[in-house]
């Protein structure tokens, strides 16, 4: 069973107003359980609109989504219940901090759930050792931390809820390559701990191809594909033209291969590029 | 131009007063760096570095506490010349949403003519011709919020260059942009400095956009470890991926050939010069 269902789904910005703008434009989507998701599509494309409503922080202008099986909308009292199903990290997640520990910080959500006492504690503990917290840093205040520092805080205020699906725009926006490759590391270390359901939104084609094992395209509004990752990069042209790209390892096995070399051009990552080359030379 | 953009033993730190006894964050330690004029410099640096703080250093947003700050001629203690240097040593940030002021394209690119005190006609060439540089003329009458990350990027970038700076300095312009945004962005900074003469200081963390440059400067711990021209830099990719940074997806790719034996050569940095290598490469092995 599919944990996110859409059936045509579309959301109008400013309906009856000169402003109206469709921004998601009769969308069918289909994600399984337990996948890690990347989310690419040119600034505007929809792709935030679309996130948006899988938490129900925007009812669909036409259209119906299913959560875990359940319609989502149907029954307003069902809402809140529902909403704990989907963690949604925005960008720059660390501007939403704002308790006095990072203890308190991360064991916001789980006490908004009405959990125990001992079950808060035991979530805050867990996910901090996930995102690599040690528990030094949970009794200081989140603004004595580093900037990459906070924004695990931040991320693990969101999984301490233990959603079923976890959304995260750009979670490695303004990090430098380490930054980077850590908080990704942790995201797909908690994939592969957990076996939820993963959602990346990113603009870098190269962390998206490391990560993710299915790719969801947006381009003006609709859904252009949803994929697995070697296929949809296989559509490079495509991409570039709806102002994406893929891998830079991907443009140059593609190049290669159009100089006549006999050689895979499905590559996305740097490791499999790289074994693909040596098992050729050493032939 | 002497001393166009010089530090010398540069220091600095940030100071957290709330605290007693107040924290001292030292983020400058020592910093030798200097700058010419016409040259398109990368920056590179982990989070924390103090690549930014170096940045602000150049147009006296930020002075030495030790050491000596000269940006297009003048020292940066010099307060009579901040003005001048203000001017002439202009900065983009990383958001595009804090750094434009009006609803108006055009009257945004002619805010600090307008408080620099220039003629009307003149500020009119000048939005007109900054605009036309960036590519967003056609834009001027059109409402910032309403563009896309690139194109407000560029209107900024066009607020700059209004003031005829130059040296601009930018402080991660593509960070917040999608792949698209990133490419105009870089067309533009390109096109700046190779037809204007502008002298480009860029800090970044995409390292594809670092080996554009004519020079890259790597910056740790608050001090310059590397500089050097792109290839030599990214050749070292232990030492660079030491420092928290990364290489080229195809220097890294050569740099792993060459470590299995292969003859190829680790000063590769653009995907061109990468396959045209790789098609040597299998040529001869083969």
């Amino acid at each position: 069973m599919a944990i996110i269902k859409t059936e045509n789904l579309t959301y109008v910005y400013g309906e009856g107003t000169p402003f109206r703008k469709v921004a998601v434009d009769d969308v069918n989507l289909e994600i399984e359980e337990g996948e890690m998701v990347g989310v690419i599509g040119h600034t505007g494309s929809g792709k935030s609109t679309l996130i948006q409503h899988f938490n129900g922080l925007l009812q669909p202008t036409a259209g119906k989504i299913y959560i875990d099986g359940e319609e989502l909308w149907k029954e307003k009292s069902r809402l809140r219940e529902i909403r704990f199903k989907v963690g949604l990290v925005f960008q720059y997640p660390e501007y939403q901090l704002f308790e006095e520990t990072c203890y308190k910080d991360i064991g916001f959500g789980p006490k908004n759930m009405g959990l125990s006492e001992e079950e808060i504690d035991k979530r805050v503990r867990e996910t901090a050792r996930l995102v690599g917290l040690d528990e030094r840093i949970l009794k200081k205040s989140p603004f004595e931390l580093s900037g990459g520092q906070k924004r695990r805080v931040a991320i693990a205020g969101v999984m301490a809820m233990n959603p079923k699906i976890l959304i995260l725009d750009e979670p490695a926006s303004g990090l430098d390559p380490k930054g980077r490759d850590k908080i990704l590391g942790l995201i797909k270390e908690y994939h592969q701990e957990k076996k939820n359901t993963v959602m990346l939104v990113s603009h870098s084609m190269e962390d998206v191809a490391k990560n993710a094992s299915k790719i969801l395209v947006m381009n003006k509004a609709k859904l252009f594909c949803y994929d697995e990752t070697e296929k949809v990069f296989h559509r490079a042209d495509e991409l570039t033209q709806m102002g994406l790209a893929v891998p830079q390892i991907t443009r140059v096995f593609n190049r290669l291969k159009t100089a006549g070399v006999d050689i895979n051009d499905d590559v996305y990552t740097l490791k499999y590029g790289t074994r693909l080359l040596l098992d050729i030379l050493k032939k | 131009m002497q001393n166009f953009l010089k530090a010398e033993r540069v220091r600095f730190s940030y100071v957290n007063n709330m605290e007693n006894p107040p924290v001292v964050n030292e983020v400058l330690k020592g910093v030798d760096l200097e700058i010419k004029k016409g040259e398109f410099v990368a920056v590179l640096g982990h989070n924390g570095s103090g690549k930014s703080t170096l940045a602000k250093c150049f147009n006296a947003i930020n002075l030495p506490e030790e050491g000596e700050v000269y940006a297009v001629g003048f020292n940066t203690k010099d307060e009579d010349k901040i003005l001048d240097i203000r001017q002439n040593v202009g900065m983009v940030f990383q958001n595009p949403d804090n750094q434009l002021v009006a609803t108006i394209v055009e009257e945004d690119v002619a805010f600090a003519l307008e408080n620099m005190g220039v003629e009307p006609k003149e500020i009119r060439r000048r939005v007109d011709e900054a605009l036309k540089t960036v590519g967003m003329y056609e834009f001027r009458e059109h409402a910032p919020h309403k563009l896309s990350g690139g194109q407000k990027q560029r209107i900024a970038i066009a607020g700059i260059i209004a003031m005829e700076p130059k040296c601009i300095l930018l402080d991660e312009p593509t960070a917040m942009l999608d792949p698209k945004g990133r490419r105009e962005v870089l067309k533009t900074i390109k096109k700046l400095n190779r037809e204007n003469g502008v002298t480009i200081v860029l800090i970044t963390h995409y390292m594809e956009e670092a080996a554009l440059a004519d020079r890259v400067v790597v910056i740790d711990s608050g001090q310059v470890i590397i500089d050097d021209v792109p290839q030599k830099v990214f050749s070292q990719v232990e030492k660079m991926k030491s420092v928290g940074l990364d290489v080229p997806q195809v220097t890294e790719l050569c740099w792993e050939l060459k470590n299995a034996g292969f003859d190829i050569s680790t000063e590769i940095i653009t995907e061109d010069e990468c396959v045209e290598a790789l098609l040597g490469l299998l040529k001869k092995e083969n």
